[in-house]
């Protein structure tokens, strides 16, 4: 169980270079960093900022919120979604709530706590000034969203109601029922509107960024796509964000939106910017048990049940009685027994990985045995069921569409599922990627959650990025950067990327194989779930390296789109997406490789303690792997940058 | 488990100015567990193969939050239940039904493609005055104005508004009345509103006539078609606040 394989992993598929380091980030007290950094940051005169031109790609909450701030302070804005209106970013499927160190409970918490929680909870692999700037900011957020009328859950004397969340002992949590991502998302999305009617925005909804535009080493634009008429057209810029999100949809079956896609992301890597920790992906305890082959997504239910749930299974393996006839005797409450002092409430990486231990010991329940029960009789016979379904109706009564089971009578069958990727694009303290000029936000870069995020904690992020870090950053890169000669239309670089990105689409339409989109899309998702999924171990990952590149190459060969790259035409929209993820799917297992320990998301069967918890390895993995594109299918190039903790001292996190 | 075999009359509309018309297509094996959306997949997947065009139509998070999809079912918009079209469930339709799939009509929804339908008149409407002005940077401590809980809870059925047209679909006149009110309600009944209280309503619904929607005659079957019970005594109230704001100018 102990024993440690040597790394002897990535050597034979890639070259490790030069150590990366954040030189963005300011040295002294770690509380005065943001400050200092935000002091030294030059300025933009107001009057020159309508000169400026950002373009923004995503509308989500840091996407919403960069471009409404950044409209707010005079610049020009560009900025793209694919959907049909920007209020439909799939931050609005967030449930849970929104943290923040606000200390409204007098419970003990501060913005050092909500720091040291995140960067425990991150398993040590997350930059601490980042963090750190991010609790402090975390209180300011509150305050903008309640001035935007974004309608939190209330108390009877009117203040802000909070509760807990998993992984915490501290009630820091602000909430709008279960769509706190609905509530935020429309806030920002509200200003932004605001600003597009004023002109300050000139908003492109249903297009898809599909390149970036690198000139004299600075990113100055992008390719996008017009989903309506397939045109293709060039937007030229002083700086693009990319607010593009994550990339959980790799594994095809997440809780992602099913649009939601990796290429802009990737795209900007393949033109030179750094991607960090791809393998760092975080699987959600509480999604609903997928119910066949037909199974287009999963749908996540927000961890706030676990504060009140309890989780079991049966004690005996195979035992298929329904719930209600398994005495309390011969029920298993497995993180209750396991992690005594958190219980239901361990992190979500400990609670999916307890789920899949118990399944895989044949004591699941449901079709497959791929469940386990999450049971709120107890908290009924407490509460209420009127103070349960105050806090929880609304996702009781999605369970129940969905499975037609009444979760107030028949406990809720819970199974884990891909929901977040903590890995990204490398950004500096500033949030700029490798590529100056260009910077990534909210979940599309890596730098807030180390190898696990903690619940609730990505809705502050995006909107920390948005709203306040972004644009004090990227006003200094402007203000360094102002005579950036005009880029003529017609530049080498523009052209070559607009060819690539035609002939990719000429490629996918005229190919006429014989199989689907999504046919390819379920067997690469297959593949990574049960080789770079809950558990990976080295023979796991080779064998998907060894079978994503020919998987890459059928693609190529095999794929068919119909109709034509001139309309609406959404088999190849998805279709382009898949080339990406067939490309980044490498990536993700080769650093999983390579990292041959156990931290946070990523579990290494081979790197466990005695009692078969994940160990981590600091003397040798305390760092970010950013990955440098060389070619397709051809070895990338590591960059370490190395983490240092003067305030939180590493630890091996301890739940129990 | 058994399956079931349907037939499905979808409207297939090529284009903007294309002439539209329903199409007949045989699908078989659907699982009672399938969501409406999954149904259509399974036809997609096979239409590729057969070398034929999919069917288009939105959708994005199919968990019922995002608005995205929508399409009027046998009639009704969104289906036989009230929920969104991604969380209709096959089992609520029986082996051997004709299944007709048509897109949103409205004339301030024009066609796109299939079920396909230009939805941006809504993000208009918010732009004209569905927001607080509150720069970043610009907002006082949360705590330092307390909001009576019945007033959140206003607030916050009204906010739950997803956007997805069914309210405009499903009205007679096509009118986008609840829609608007939603919102209208959501930011008014809040003391950060209350500084564009008068503004905020009649600009939303000055925009809200300029793009050609319907007037309202009371008949209600917006508020029945709206996934997430945006009450009808929310077009009330906004009718209160336009008036209100009339008189006052």
């Amino acid at each position: 169980m102990s024993s440690f394989t040597e790394p002897t992993g990535y050597r034979d598929y890639t070259t490790a270079e030069a150590p990366l380091r954040d030189t963005a980030a300011p040295g002294g007290p770690i509380a005065e960093r943001w400050d200092r950094r935000r002091f030294e940051a030059k300025l933009v005169n107001p009057a020159n900022r309508r000169k400026h031109t950002v373009i923004v790609v995503g509308t989500g909450l840091a996407g919403g919120a960069a471009g409404a701030t950044l409209a707010e302070a005079g610049y020009h804005v560009e900025q793209f979604c694919y959907q049909d209106s920007p209020r439909r970013a799939h931050s609005i499927a967030a449930q849970g709530g929104i943290n923040a160190a606000k200390n409204y409970r007098n419970d003990g918490d501060s913005i050092h706590r909500l720091f040291y929680d995140t960067v425990k909870g991150g398993d040590f692999r997350a930059r601490e000034s980042n963090v750190h700037r991010l609790a402090q900011v975390s209180v300011e957020i509150i305050d903008q969203c309640v001035a935007q009328g974004v309608p939190f859950a209330r108390e009877y004397g009117g203040l802000l109601d909070t509760r807990s969340f998993g992984g915490v002992q501290v009630s820091r949590t602000f909430y709008a029922r279960g769509q706190t991502g609905q509530q935020l998302l429309l806030g920002a999305y509200q200003a932004l509107s605001r600003q597009i009617d004023a002109g300050n925005i000139t908003m492109h909804a249903r297009t898809e960024m599909l390149d970036l535009i690198v000139i004299d080493g600075r990113a100055r634009g992008i390719v996008a796509r017009d989903l309506l008429t397939g045109r293709i057209d060039t937007y030229l810029a002083d700086a693009v964000v990319l607010a593009s999100g994550g990339y959980g949809n790799v594994f095809y079956l997440s809780t992602n939106a099913k649009n939601s896609n990796a290429t802009a992301i990737w795209r900007a890597h393949r033109r030179g910017a750094y991607f960090a920790n791809p393998c760092f992906t975080q699987i959600h305890p509480t999604c609903i048990p997928r119910s066949g082959e037909h199974q287009s997504k999963l749908t996540l239910m927000s961890e706030s049940l676990r504060n009140d749930g309890r989780i079991w299974v049966p004690k005996r393996a195979g035992d298929s009685r329904p719930p209600a006839e398994i005495p309390e005797d011969e029920r298993d409450y497995y993180l209750e027994r396991q992690y005594p002092s958190f219980g239901n409430l361990v992190p979500r990486d400990i609670a999916s990985r307890a789920a899949k231990n118990v399944c895989d010991e044949g004591r699941g329940v449901g079709p497959g045995g791929q469940g386990v029960y999450l049971d709120f009789a107890d908290a009924i016979a407490r509460l209420g069921r009127d103070a349960v379904e105050a806090r929880y109706g609304n996702l009781f009564e999605m369970y129940e569409r969905i499975t037609a089971e009444n979760p107030y009578e028949v406990p809720m069958r819970i199974y884990p599922a891909i929901h977040y990727t903590m890995g990204g694009l490398w950004v500096d303290y500033d949030l700029q990627t490798t590529v100056p000029g260009l910077f990534a936000i909210g979940e599309a870069n890596f730098s807030d959650h180390g190898a696990n995020r903690l619940g609730a904690s990505a809705l502050m992020q995006g909107l920390a990025d948005g709203y306040f870090i972004l644009p004090a950053t990227l006003a200094d890169y402007l203000a360094r950067n102002t005579g950036l000669a005009e880029v003529p239309a017609d530049h080498p670089a523009v052209s070559e990327a607009v060819f690539e990105v035609s002939d990719r689409l000429y490629r996918l339409v005229s190919n006429n194989g014989d199989r689907t989109p999504d046919s390819f899309h379920r067997e690469l998702g297959t593949l990574l779930w049960d080789h770079c999924g809950m558990s990976r171990t080295e023979e796991g990952l080779r064998e998907a390296l060894a079978r994503i590149p020919a998987l890459r190459a059928e693609f190529w060969q095999r794929i068919k789109v119909t109709g034509s790259g001139q309309e609406l035409n959404q088999s190849l929209e998805k279709a382009n997406r898949i080339a990406d993820y067939l490309e980044l799917a490498e990536l993700m297992c080769l650093d999983a490789l390579h990292r041959s320990e156990s931290c946070g998301g990523h579990f290494r069967e081979e790197s466990r303690t005695p009692d078969g918890e994940a160990a981590r390895r600091d003397e040798e993995f305390s760092y970010a792997a950013a990955w440098e594109f060389r070619g397709t299918g051809a070895p990338p190039v590591l960059h370490r940058e190395e983490l240092t903790f003067e305030y939180v001292h590493p630890t091996q996190r301890s739940y129990a | 488990m058994t399956t079931m075999n349907l037939t499905l009359r979808i409207w297939r509309q090529a284009g903007p100015d294309a002439e539209g018309r329903l199409t007949t297509y045989q699908v078989s094996g659907i699982s009672p567990d399938m969501s409406f959306l999954e149904m259509l997949d399974t036809l997609n997947e096979e239409l590729i193969l057969a070398d034929e065009e999919p069917v288009a139509f939105d959708h994005d998070c199919r968990e019922g939050i995002c608005g995205a999809c929508g399409m009027v079912i046998n009639g009704a918009a969104h289906g036989p239940e009230r929920t969104t079209t991604c969380q209709l469930h096959m089992r609520h339709f029986s082996d051997g039904d004709t299944i007709d799939i048509e897109p949103w009509r409205a004339a301030a929804f024009p066609v796109v493609k299939d079920l396909v339908v230009d939805r941006s008149a809504f993000d208009r409407i918010i732009g004209s005055g569905g927001y607080i002005t509150a720069p970043t940077g610009s907002a006082p401590e949360a705590h330092a104005t307390a909001v009576p809980k019945p007033d959140a809870d206003t607030a916050f059925e009204h906010a739950e508004c997803i956007g997805c047209g069914a309210c405009v679909a499903a009205c007679p006149n096509g009118s986008a009345m609840l829609f608007t009110s939603a919102k209208v309600v959501h930011l008014n009944v809040l003391p950060q509103g209350a500084p564009e209280r008068e503004s905020r309503v009649l600009d939303m619904v000055g925009t809200m006539d300029a793009e050609g929607f319907g007037g309202c005659t009371n008949t209600g079957e917006c508020a029945t078609a709206c996934p997430k019970g945006i009450p009808l005594t929310s077009i009330t109230a906004m009718n209160r606040e336009y008036l209100r704001a009339v008189r006052k100018r």
